[in-house]
């Protein structure tokens, strides 16, 4: 097992380097840089190569590639082409906001959706599984830029319960709080949870087409110990799987609900850095929602093998 | 609505228009103070005191605290609520004494500038002749990566000649030096300043906290030189890039003022009691670019057939839903004092574009017309136009590409594209920067030595009424000969909480040209 899990980890960090020279060659072949983006209309040739030379443009691409790699690998991620200032303090204004989103959104909706897929495929085919179907079907097809857009009008345009903008640090306490953060955390987990609960249902049905699930129903179990006892245990990898790939959506993908809600979280910075060119702020970004990927992949895979007898004796 | 209209006092000529008065003894712009008065609720006292939270267009990891680096209108408000320049913008776009308590000049080239006494930076520093030099002489240092470089390149020397007064030597006569220095660019910081992740400013509103990409909070400057004022306690200003998310805001309560309202949203935001939009008859305009170094586009009759197939009226009316004012292919709003208004305005007339372009030889041809989101409104105007053009028998396609990139990547390199110039605060920065034969930014590649002549004489003029007349000419030949197609200014339009008063019109740009910090006040 454990050498599994080094394997696993050792091709996590091959996998980091290869997207960071892939994300770095993507960037190189978009049209303009950081000294275009930064001058954008008003830029003349001179004022150009000035700001080149000084942004370290002029050096050719790889060497700046090696150059930032290198600096990773001393554990400096760099200058911010854009604004001038380490691109380790602009993550770390942004990342801890999105984690808190992204951590909120997931302690809402995982067992929200766990509950919602498992309470489905007990009663598979009922009334209550068909309701809970089409009500999850609906969430996967809503685009959440509608969802925020529509509840941003009701709550705090029309009620005035809520805010529109969820970055409101200025007044500490549970009811700003949740003034601020119940609608991007609503939006977020409205798409999140019906993914994972449709998942886990198809998991959880799979095992319970089983011979063994045949033999628990013969002895005389009832639905809700079948479920519990004998198919979810057998059921946690996929369902691990299907949450980590939710869950990794929440701080990437979240680049809409920080639009809408001028949320200032990580994805936006990524979006920023795209738009400035600003190579290292971008390295940087890739760098974590890679990370991040990773680890909840490997996660769910180390619970797989955990919680499966059969991985976990090799 | 409110009522409040911009209206152009041009009986009313002082400051940078009035240079040349008294020659032989110099000419100033005066003690005056009161420079800015509150444009609406009059008779009201100002309150002092409360917060508010501001929203404007954009807002990123480039945001910045270094006015010579300013690029959008964030960049530009924040300035302007940090620090104060020599001079500022009144309502009517004239340079009023700021820092400058008075200005002198000798044949427009010397420039003399008596400091306002005891202005204090925000960290107690004095402001003194040194810090004025700094500032503004940075900007001719390619290592400030100044966005006004080639303006600032006019300054052969600036030095501190006394503790209170600054002695501005330029290459050349520039009647508008005051103007050009109340351009938040030229903003005054402390000598010797590099460093710009806070700021130190003598401004209305103290730097509490600069976040790049999310918010910048100003406080109440207590020894703010302007006795009285600021009004407000704090104000935050955000950035918020998607316009439904800020107007939003702005119906939410979360926000108190938001610029960049688009005309569709603004029957939202007058349905509520609670807000109100304000709009400001500017000098920005998407134009029509017809490279003259290039075929077919710099064919002159090519030029008129375009010009004439431009819809003012319905792209005023149908694009901008009315918030705009027709143009006339030539770049000086009416509200320039300079504007000459006996110049015939130019019809749509489909007739006369095919008999230019049959007389050009391009009846039949095929043209792209490359438009962008980066240029407000250019993707229905080249629609517009396409389908005009396919009337006279023309056919066009529209290359919609997107807004990355495209300044640096399609503006000015297509026979024929769109463009987009914002608001400059004199006629001749207009001319010199846009359509001067080697100026940077001329668009259409356009040639004219006429026109070149009449600005550099104009530039240095120091009769008023002859300074008129040759803008006044030079509008003619752009209007004739020019290879830009401007078919209307865009009014900008902003919203705001009706309990923020103080609050108008500074047609530079929007948030009171920026300036919004200096003025307004919360009532109850």
């Amino acid at each position: 097992m454990t050498t599994l899990i080094a394997r696993r980890i050792g091709i996590a960090a091959l996998t980091l380097l290869l997207v960071s020279a892939v994300v770095f060659s993507i960037t190189a072949v978009l049209p303009g840089d950081a000294a275009q983006a930064a001058l954008g209309q008003s830029a003349t040739p001179e004022m150009i190569a000035a700001l080149r030379a000084q942004m370290g443009l002029d050096q050719p691409a790889y060497l700046r590639y090696l150059h930032w790699l290198g600096g990773l690998l001393s554990g400096n991620l760099g200058q911010s082409l854009s604004n001038n200032t380490p691109v380790g303090e602009l993550i770390g204004l942004r990342l801890p906001k999105s984690l808190l989103l992204a951590g909120t959104a997931a302690a809402l909706s995982v067992p929200v959706a766990l509950s919602i897929g498992i309470l489905s495929a007990i009663y598979r085919g009922s009334r209550l599984d068909r309701v809970l179907s089409t009500a999850t079907l609906a969430m996967v097809a809503v685009p959440e830029f509608l969802v925020a857009t529509v509840a941003v009008l009701i709550f705090a345009v029309k009620l005035h319960w809520l805010s529109a903008l969820s970055y409101v640090p200025d007044a500490p306490g549970i009811v700003p709080m949740l003034r601020a953060y119940a609608m991007p955390v609503m939006t977020l987990s409205f798409v999140v949870v019906a993914q994972m609960a449709r998942m886990t249902r198809a998991a959880v049905i799979d095992q319970m087409s089983q011979p063994y699930v045949e033999m628990a129903i013969l002895k005389g179990a009832s639905p809700a110990r079948i479920v519990l006892r004998h198919a979810l245990p057998n059921a946690a990898g996929p369902v691990a799987n299907a949450v980590a790939l939710s869950l990794s959506y929440l701080l990437g993908g979240a680049i809409i609900v920080e639009t809408i809600f001028n949320y200032p979280g990580i994805a936006s910075l990524m979006v920023d850095a795209v738009t400035n060119r600003d190579m290292p702020l971008l390295q940087a970004c890739a760098m974590i929602f890679c990370c991040a990927y990773l680890i909840l992949v490997l996660l769910a895979d180390v619970f797989a093998i955990i919680s499966s007898p059969k991985l976990r004796r090799r | 609505m409110t009522e409040e209209k911009f209206l152009p006092r041009r009986d009313v000529l002082c400051g940078l228009m009035a240079t040349g008065v008294v020659a032989a003894v110099g000419n100033g712009i005066g003690k005056a103070v009161a420079a800015d008065a509150p444009i609406n609720a009059p008779g009201a006292t100002p309150r002092r005191g409360g917060r508010i939270r501001v929203a404007s267009v954009s807002s990123s990891t480039a945001d910045t605290l270094d006015p010579a680096k300013s690029v959008l209108s964030t960049d530009y408000a924040r300035a302007n609520m940090i620090y104060s320049g020599l001079t500022q913008f009144d309502s009517a776009l004239r340079a009023q004494p700021a820092l400058a308590e008075e200005i002198h000049d000798t044949d427009r080239v010397l420039w003399t500038i008596k400091l306002r006494k005891g202005v204090q930076f925000h960290n107690g520093k004095p402001l003194t002749g040194a810090d004025v030099a700094y500032s503004l002489m940075r900007h001719k240092n390619p290592a400030t990566a100044s966005k006004v470089k080639p303006i600032a390149d006019q300054f052969q020397e600036v030095r501190a000649t006394g503790p209170n007064e600054v002695q501005i030597r330029l290459t050349g006569a520039n009647a508008d030096l005051p103007a050009v220095l109340a351009t938040s660019h030229f903003v005054i910081v402390p000598e010797n300043t590099t460093d710009f992740r806070t700021a130190v400013g003598t401004g209305p509103y103290k730097c509490k906290e600069f976040n790049p990409g999310v918010r910048t909070v100003g406080i109440r400057n207590p020894n703010y030189w302007k006795p009285g004022k600021p009004y407000l306690d704090e104000i935050e200003l955000v950035g918020i890039s998607d316009e439904s998310a800020r107007v939003n805001a702005l119906l939410s309560g979360d926000v108190q003022l938001v610029n960049a309202v688009d005309p569709r949203s603004i029957r939202r935001v007058v349905a509520s009691s609670h807000h109100a939009v304000l709009e400001t008859k500017s000098g920005l305009f998407t134009d029509l670019i017809m490279r003259q170094d290039m075929t077919p586009t710099g064919n002159p009759d090519f030029v008129l057939a375009m010009k004439y197939l431009l819809n003012r009226e319905l792209a005023r009316k149908a694009l901008f839903r009315g918030y705009a004012t027709l143009a006339n292919d030539q770049p000086i709003p009416p509200s320039n004092p300079y504007y000459l208004a006996d110049l015939p305005q130019r019809a749509y007339d489909p007739e006369r574009a095919r008999f230019h372009l049959k007389k050009a030889g391009l009846s039949g041809t095929r043209l792209v017309v490359y438009a962008s989101p980066a240029a407000e409104g250019s993707v229905d105007m080249a629609s517009l136009l396409q389908l005009a053009a396919a009337e006279v028998g023309l056919n066009m396609a529209v290359n919609r590409v997107p807004a990355d990139g495209y300044w640096s990547n399609h503006w000015m390199k297509h026979p024929l594209g769109f463009g987009n110039i914002n608001p400059r605060p004199t006629a001749d920065l207009l001319f010199s920067t846009c359509f001067k034969s080697d100026a940077p930014w001329n668009e259409s590649g356009w040639k004219n030595e006429q026109f070149d002549q009449l600005l550099l004489a104009a530039r240095g003029e120091a009769d008023e009424a002859k300074r008129k007349q040759m803008y006044g000419d030079m509008q003619v030949l752009v209007h004739e000969k020019g290879g830009v197609g401007i078919p209307v200014f865009i009014s900008l339009i902003d919203g705001y909480d009706k309990r923020l008063r103080g609050y108008g019109s500074i047609p530079i740009g929007g948030l009171m040209g920026y300036s919004f910090a200096d003025n307004v006040w919360l009532d109850g």
